[in-house]
């Protein structure tokens, strides 16, 4: 299947031959996303070890009480980390870094979007029906039953709600909490960062969402080597789960 | 693989459509000035992407002010290089010969003492300071605004820059013409109602409140007007970028 594929989905349909299951589409945003993702990760803690203090509301340094603190050493000597030394400070290329990985990601995000909505892809693939949304029927997908390796065409609703919570509440709130922490756009949009308490709420916020995120990295990927690692990711790859024989 | 005519045909449409809109973008950012020094190289896309939406996005808006009761108490000094003879030989004098000099693009330069500063037309504003590291404080700032040193100077119609320096020599900034005009853009002579403390920038400092803290360069002597950052320095605008720091701090 080429570029032009994009508008045949996926995986809750049957899987009849020729349909893939993931959409290029998908694939692609995908793995642009897995790699801003990880370089937003690793710069994100390059710039949280230059003040591994955190603070809420507007104002917080070392002259503050800190709501919390990351028990690591820092890259600045300015801050008590009761450490007796300072890590390599990487904040200049980390700062570039995390900025250009933020517009790839959003981007990437916007087109992810409105092909999601355009397409059905949200709707068909990752709305649960409402049927499967019980409290029991939710707590039983949670016992992470393996599924076979080429089986499992479509997502539980579990699956589904995860999804939907990264994609509408995580990925919009870690972008919005981290322009807060810009002068300049909070300078065109104050109230963005007043509703949520201020300046250092929004850095707390941040890095939340963030360990959030990365907590959902982490499962999925535990997911993914329970279901069989190489046909997953080779689904993601080439949209086929089973290296199947072409006629 | 199966590529039908229709999809190639798809395909080389939108690759021409995506790189002529590429280029048209890039014509249109760079005749608007929306393109930043250090927007070349690994990271310049990146660069260029936030100092253009920001910039149309906050060309007159103004940076959050506080109220006085939000004031922190006490303000952070950060720590700044050791200061040199200098400033040591201006600071045992009361800085009376402390001086700022406003040359490059200007059709009358000047240099002003600082009490002729302190007589020019004040502002004061509550705002906040942050720093790349993430800490923040707010504190009322009294100065000149940039703006009027500018109009006294006579600003030439062609500048798009003021490039200000610091006694320090290894401290040396710019901004564009909308950070400079701005009316909240000020040489900061006074905090919290008294004098600007040296730990914090004292005698003089500038103060960009849109941009994060190391846009506002502590004990500035001098300022450039100019229409191009290519010859300061090694070309990227400021010593931040030599440094590996954003030329633009508005995030």
């Amino acid at each position: 299947m080429a570029a032009g594929s994009i508008s045949q989905t996926a995986i809750a349909q049957p899987r009849i031959s020729g349909a893939p299951r993931h959409s290029a589409l998908v694939r692609i945003t995908h793995w642009i996303t897995t790699l801003a993702f990880l370089a937003l990760l690793v710069t994100g803690v390059e710039i949280l070890i230059s003040h591994p203090r955190f603070y809420w509301g507007e104002t917080g340094n070392v002259l503050t009480a800190p709501l919390f603190k990351i028990p690591i050493p820092a890259s600045r000597d300015m801050v008590p980390t009761g450490y007796g030394y300072t890590l390599p400070d990487q904040n200049g290329w980390s700062r570039y870094l995390h900025f250009e990985s933020a517009w790839v990601l959003v981007l990437t995000g916007l087109l992810y979007g409105v092909f999601g909505f355009v397409s059905g892809h949200f709707r068909r693939n990752l709305l649960p029906a409402r049927s499967g949304l019980s409290w029991p029927q939710l707590a039983q997908q949670l016992r992470l039953k393996r599924a076979s390796p080429g089986g499992g065409s479509s997502y539980n609703p579990l699956q589904r709600l995860t999804y939907l919570l990264v994609i509408f509440v995580l990925v919009p709130l870690v972008i919005w909490t981290g322009l807060d922490m810009s002068p300049a756009f909070t300078s065109a949009f104050p109230s963005a960062v007043t509703a949520l308490g201020g300046r250092q709420s929004a850095r707390t916020l941040h890095f939340f969402v963030s360990v959030l995120l990365v907590g959902f990295l982490f499962i999925h990927v535990l997911m993914i080597f329970l279901a069989g690692f190489w046909p997953r990711v080779r689904a993601m790859i080439t949209g086929r789960a089973e290296q199947e024989e072409r006629a | 693989m199966s590529i039908s005519r229709r999809n190639l045909i798809t395909t080389g449409i939108a690759t021409v459509a995506g790189a002529s809109g590429l280029a048209v973008a890039a014509k249109l950012a760079r005749r608007y000035g929306l393109i930043p020094p250090d927007g070349g190289g690994l990271y310049g896309p990146g660069e260029t992407l936030t100092y253009a939406a920001q910039r149309i996005l906050t060309r007159h808006s103004m940076a959050r002010e506080f109220r006085p009761g939000q004031i922190s108490k006490p303000p952070f000094a950060n720590e700044v290089d050791p200061l040199g003879d200098e400033f040591k030989r201006l600071q045992d004098g009361g800085f009376a010969d402390w001086r700022l000099a406003v040359d490059g693009m200007v059709t009358r330069p000047a240099s002003f003492s600082l009490a002729e500063l302190k007589s020019f037309p004040r502002r004061s504003q509550i705002t906040l300071i942050a720093c790349e590291e993430g800490w923040s404080y707010i504190a009322e700032w009294t100065g000149v605004p940039l703006s009027h040193i500018l109009d006294l100077a006579g600003t030439s119609p062609q500048a798009r820059y003021v490039v200000y320096r610091s006694i320090q020599p290894v401290w040396w900034e710019s901004i564009d013409m909308a950070d400079a005009l701005h009316p909240q853009t000020l040489v900061a002579h006074g905090l919290n109602g008294g004098e600007l403390p040296v730990p914090l920038g004292g005698p003089l400092r500038m103060r960009v409140p849109r941009q994060l803290g190391y846009k506002s360069v502590k004990y500035i002597t001098r300022l450039t007007v100019t229409d191009s950052l290519k010859s300061f320095g090694k070309g990227l605008g400021s010593a931040s970028p030599e440094g590996g720091y954003a030329w633009y701090a508005g995030i």
